[in-house]
């Protein structure tokens, strides 16, 4: 599958990444060479075999439904750009 | 256990220009699950805390922290599954939901879209009393809850907290099987009902633990049996998700608003757009939420942090053997055990709480009088005070003290009311109340007697009359009643009465 610029683009704006229209060229064929590398992978027959998930045999690590974690305001708002009154500021987001 | 004659509910026939439409309903309940700490992290979910304070670093996605999941999560949602008659996947995964917002600082939404925890259920709603509908559920999965934002606070900028993010979902995912938006409102309260009997959420629609994405489109009329027949979803109209519901009053409005409109467009030539939907309560209308992102592409993937989960069928077991007695059940068994009727079974077991009330009132005393008692004394006072069940101050125990004293003829009716409004005020033993207040009913028939011959004395005229008109006896048992302040057995009074004035 070959990615267009196009592509690209929707891609970039879903992701949030500014490119700019020199790059989109470059970066389609990137894209595509990966896509392609990728697609030789579906030649491989899987049919009957699981999916691996972890190359050790490892569970799913659970924990018990306890508190204690939080309780930390000041640490969680240190590298916000903006906060106000213990929240978050962020230009007005209206939908 | 008695078999109550069941009928399946009629699809809303909505009345066009062109012809008659039919309606097809759908729904998402998100349910948030009730724990202590959030779905992949130690932080409190508890309500109200101040500002991000319910907030770990997993929770506001900083780099390289790595989420662990809640087991007693899963438990809530596996036994969510069980009480909803649902499979219970014994593997399931984990999925990334990528979108940007400020109330999102993963970037992505940890859900489950290919192999949720609890596959196909059914749950049977009641539209009226003997008609049913039962409505399939297609699928359960856990999730992250967002953050909240705040718009209202400064004209400029929107305010961010994490407080909620992270906190355990469930998200309970109908088939299309709604058909009206009574059965709507039903589903959501039978669902709600269910959850707070299994105690896996609180069902909090106002602090929204519980809300709803309703969709909604309208078909004509057997177009549905197609779907039925095949189960293709193309032989129904294109749906529009009206998004947040967390009011039954306003998924009523919300259907019947958005149901005609689609129907105005239909038959205006024009086509539905597949789109998401907001319902403003205010103008009672649906407005179209345009989203700046192009359509929904929320590129989903396995969550590569998490490995698939695997559940014990051991485990499920015993979650099971663990599980309430449900409330379609509970009603049946009011109705045979305690021979109340079906109406007042639906009232006492709506809440958990008053149907354990009742149970423990009408235990050792009759069903009927209970029922009454709480339904219209209790509840008629509780609703007037606006007042919870759990705040009431008048204790199981209290009120059947009450009843005790009613069934033993040691109290009217009337004097009965008197007595509840006194133990509401004062507490207090209402066997001793009684005692000490002087409001045991007279049943001595010589004191009785004495009263009647004072009465008959002075009422001549009356007593003439009466011979003519036997319903005059109401009138003197009034006077009877109104010499001994209502204290007196209105039984023995009308035995009396009957024997000295109308016999004779």
């Amino acid at each position: 599958m070959a990615i267009d610029t196009e592509t690209v683009k929707h891609v970039a704006n879903l992701a949030r990444i500014n490119i700019t229209d020199e790059e989109l060229v470059p970066l389609s064929e990137e894209l595509s060479t990966i896509l392609k590398f990728m697609e030789q992978l579906n030649s491989v027959d899987v049919d009957g075999i699981d999916p691996l998930t972890s190359v050790t045999p490892m569970a799913l690590n659970l924990r018990d439904d306890i508190v204690d974690d939080g309780e930390k305001p000041n640490q969680i708002l240190m590298n916000a750009p903006n906060r106000r009154e213990g929240f978050f500021t962020v230009p007005k987001v209206i939908e | 256990m008695i078999a109550i004659f069941q009928e399946t509910s009629k699809p809303k026939v909505i009345e066009g220009l062109t012809g008659d439409w039919e309606l097809v309903i759908g729904m998402e309940i998100h349910a948030q699950i009730s724990s202590k700490s959030k779905l992949f992290s130690g932080a409190s979910t508890s309500f109200g805390s101040e500002p991000n304070s319910n907030v770990s670093f997993i929770d506001a996605g900083m780099p390289g922290m790595l989420p662990v999941l809640n087991k007693f999560c899963i438990e809530q949602a596996v036994r969510t599954g069980l009480g909803l008659n649902a499979k219970i996947n014994l593997i399931s995964k984990f999925d990334r939901k990528n979108y940007f917002y400020p109330d999102l600082p993963q970037g992505y939404q940890i859900s489950q879209l290919f192999e949720p925890l609890v596959g196909e259920g059914e749950v049977t709603i009641d539209v009226k009393p003997g008609i049913t509908r039962k409505v399939r559920i297609e699928r359960i999965h856990i999730e992250q809850d967002a953050g909240k934002s705040i718009h209202d606070l400064d004209p400029e900028l929107s305010f961010v907290d994490l407080n909620r993010t992270g906190v355990a979902l469930m998200e309970i995912v109908s088939k299309p099987d709604i058909r009206s938006p009574e059965e709507a409102s039903e589903y959501v309260r039978k669902i709600r009902q269910i959850l707070r009997y299994l105690g896996t959420c609180d069902g909090n629609m106002q602090e929204g633990s519980l809300r709803a994405d309703v969709n909604i489109s309208v078909c004509r009329v057997g177009d549905y049996s197609k779907y039925e027949e095949t189960g293709d979803l193309s032989s129904l109209g294109t749906r529009c998700e009206i998004k947040n519901m967390n009011s039954m009053r306003f998924i009523h409005q919300a259907i019947d608003f958005e149901s005609k409109r689609q129907i105005g467009i239909i038959e205006d030539g024009g086509l539905i757009n597949q789109e998401t939907r907001l319902y403003d309560p205010e103008k009672n209308e649906t407005r179209s939420l345009r989203s700046k992102e192009e359509a929904h592409d929320y590129r989903y993937f396995p969550c590569p942090d998490l490995l698939p989960l695997e559940l014990k069928e051991r485990w499920v077991k015993s979650i099971a053997e663990t599980l309430p007695e449900l409330p379609d059940i509970k009603r049946n068994r009011f109705i045979s055990t305690y021979g109340i009727t079906e109406y007042d079974a639906s009232i006492l077991t709506a809440e958990i709480e008053s149907a354990d009330f009742f149970e423990k009132v009408a235990k050792t005393r009759d069903g009927k009088t209970s029922a009454n008692w709480i339904i219209n004394d209790l509840f008629g006072r509780l609703n007037k005070e606006a007042i919870s069940l759990d705040q009431s101050p008048i204790s199981a125990d209290q009120l059947g003290g009450i009843i005790d004293l009613i069934l033993a003829n040691q109290i009217s009716t009337k004097i009965a009311k008197e007595l509840f409004d006194i133990v509401w005020r004062n507490g207090g033993d209402p066997a001793d109340i009684v005692v000490k207040n002087g409001m045991l009913q007279v049943s001595d028939i010589s004191s009785l007697e004495e009263v009647i011959s004072q009465i008959i004395d002075k009422n001549p005229e009356q007593v003439n009359k009466i011979k003519t008109n036997p319903k005059l006896i109401g009138w003197f048992v009034g006077q009877v009643m109104k010499a001994t302040d209502g204290k007196a057995n209105p039984k023995s009074v009308n035995e009396l009465l009957t024997e000295k004035l109308l016999i004779k």
